[in-house]
């Protein structure tokens, strides 16, 4: 069974159309990025995804109808929204306790071992502790779920970099295995390219690219050409053309490995550089093709 | 703990060794747990329903000592204020906790459904295996049956405190003086007091606290404005279209406390009755309760459908 099935999933806002028909299918042991702009439909599809919002089409994540259902869904989902969702008046204990009591999934002696490596108190208020051992403690709290899909909104935003790989770290070393899913969003693409399995593209409320990082590397590649073969890298079609300390680099889509290292080095390109060069020509065509 | 639970071991069930039995697993938890749960979260997070009550109980208390003190002193004021002692110390008990706890009520209910979306807090409870009907059924029990329980503890406590004071301290409590009510039965105050607040506090007035949470889990800013604005203007526009005052008859029964009510402070110079069966008959006997329950469970209902929408704000 998938753990995330969609078709057709569309959420419309008074005007404005936030999902636009996403067809979309997540197996168990992936990590799935979702990469868009602000306002994209990222956090609308995370959001119908954990049954925070109705939506139209079909969705089901470990199936079950996440609108009907999300307290039963909640059994095996686990999610952090963003920074600093934990209540500010909640003492570590407290959240300790309410977590046990409530989630039949919890291991509490696993929770307090995480929070053991930290500095956190265990009286300390959600309040009184910096932004970083928030996120700490919340994931602690979801780590020690024995959930099959775990869902990341953004869960780094406003943590330094130190604590963002202390993170990642976290979630590969003592948390993901083949039997969990996770789906995750952030900004900082570059960090999680090699946390990935899985990535998709999402722009207006449309998905223009959805690629296992596999795939990915084959499919993609970037190239800093020789000059004086700049000409005969141009015939070959590239999807961009950047200028990096006065180098062109090219990036190729479906090219043939072996011609582009007649041309230059050959690289596989970071995310961030294809999201640029797909999200703007994407950009361009709905824009020719009007609406 | 610093074990890497990472051991890809195909079954969930049998994955990182747990301390405990890994057989265990129990797929849910029962709603009675979850509802003690969301309780106890509430005390948590409002940790003013029980400490205002005791801080109210503290001043009240100290305010009787002082009071003792002086009429131990002085003889005469004893005999002096014996005319209109019409409010003992166990009354003035009374009533600053009761209006304590009306008070309390109303702050906990605009709050409940409103403060978690503020704080940004409901992504975080909504996480967890707990539905809204049993977050919203959790919060209405705060005014309908734990903080009558609190109110009542405390008024016994201090009351107790009151007697014991009384009996030791006081001088010539068995004459008629002020200090008279030391001799007076308890009981039926307790009983009076207990049966007051379970029948007209937490029943009666329980569609009040329905339309309160239900503001509470609707509106984006000032739940208080929602809550009496929408009431003020249909009392107003009932006024000058039809120039009547049904709602307002309504309201004004309602607050009355409904049938069987018993009367307090009783009439000068008499006891306070216990509570009987013609008082509790005559209550479960009003269509106003059963009215009123229906209405609170609408909009309850309500409340539950409205948090299900809801996100931080």
């Amino acid at each position: 069974m998938s753990v995330i099935e969609a078709t057709g999933l569309r959420k419309v806002f008074g005007t404005t159309v936030a999902l636009d028909g996403i067809d979309l299918r997540v197996e168990p042991g992936r990590i799935l990025g979702l990469i868009g702009p602000n306002g994209a439909g990222k956090s609308t599809a995370i959001n119908a995804v954990l049954g925070l919002t109705p939506h139209l089409g079909h969705l089901r994540v470990l199936g079950r109808d996440p609108w009907a259902a999300r307290d039963r869904l909640m059994r095996d989902v686990a999610f952090i929204a963003d920074v600093a969702v934990l209540p500010r008046w909640l003492r570590v204990w407290q959240a300790l306790d309410y977590v046990a009591g409530v989630h039949p999934r919890f291991d509490r002696a696993k929770a307090e071992g995480f929070i053991g490596r930290t500095s956190i108190g265990r009286n300390s208020r959600v309040r009184e502790l910096s932004k970083g051992m928030v996120t700490q403690l919340h994931l602690a709290l979801v780590m020690a779920i024995d959930a099959r899909l775990l869902v990341l909104d953004e869960p780094t935003l406003g943590l330094d970099i130190l604590f963002r790989k202390q993170f990642y770290d976290a979630l590969l070393n003592d948390y993901f295995d083949r039997n969990r899913t996770i789906l995750l969003t952030t900004h900082q693409v570059e960090e999680i390219q090699n946390v990935l399995t899985d990535f998709m593209f999402i722009h207006r409320g449309r998905i223009v690219l959805s690629c296992s990082m596999e795939d990915f590397e084959a499919r993609y590649a970037e190239v800093t050409v020789h000059p004086e073969r700049l000409a005969a890298a141009r015939g070959l079609r590239p999807i961009q053309e950047r200028q990096v300390f006065g180098r062109s680099t090219l990036l190729f889509e479906h090219a043939d490995r072996g011609r582009l290292q007649e041309l230059g080095d050959v690289r596989t390109p970071s995310i961030a550089d294809v999201f640029v060069a797909v999200i703007g020509s994407a950009g361009g065509a709905s824009q020719a093709g009007g609406r | 703990m610093a074990t890497p639970g990472s051991t890809a071991m195909p079954d969930p069930s049998s994955e990182p060794q747990a301390e405990e039995s890994p057989a265990f697993r129990p797929a849910a938890v029962s709603p009675a747990r979850l509802f003690y749960w969301s309780v106890r979260r509430e005390l948590w997070e409002n940790r003013f329903l029980y400490v205002v009550p005791l801080i109210v109980a503290a001043v009240v208390l100290f305010g009787f000592a002082i009071g003792a003190a002086h009429l131990s002193h002085t003889r005469l004021g004893g005999r002096a204020s014996a005319h209109h002692a019409a409010l003992t110390p166990l009354d003035f008990a009374v009533f600053a906790l009761m209006l304590t706890y009306v008070i309390l009520t109303l702050i906990y209910c605009l709050g409940a459904l409103h403060n978690e979306r503020s704080d940004r807090g409901i992504l975080f409870w909504k996480s967890l295996p707990v539905s809204d009907a049993i977050t919203v059924i959790a919060k209405a029990s705060i005014p309908i049956v734990i903080l009558p329980m609190i109110t009542f503890v405390v008024l016994v406590v201090t009351q107790g405190i009151m007697l014991l004071a009384g009996h030791v301290a006081l001088p010539d409590h068995g004459a008629a003086g002020a200090a008279s009510w030391v001799q007076a039965p308890i009981f039926p105050l307790w009983a009076a007091m207990l049966y007051h607040l379970l029948t007209v506090h937490a029943l009666y007035y329980a569609p009040i606290y329905g339309w309160l949470l239900l503001v509470s889990a609707w509106a984006r800013r000032a739940p208080i404005l929602w809550a009496t604005l929408p009431v003020a203007a249909l009392l107003i526009i009932e006024k000058l279209v039809f120039n009547s005052s049904v709602f307002a008859h309504m309201l004004l029964s309602r607050i009355g406390g409904g049938p069987g009510a018993i009367e307090y402070p009783p009439p000068a110079n008499m006891p306070i009755e216990a509570p009987t069966l013609a008082n509790l008959g005559a209550f479960l006997a009003s269509p106003g309760l059963w009215m009123g329950l229906a209405v609170c469970a609408v909009f309850l209902a309500a409340a539950v459908r409205v948090r299900r929408y809801q996100g931080p704000l």
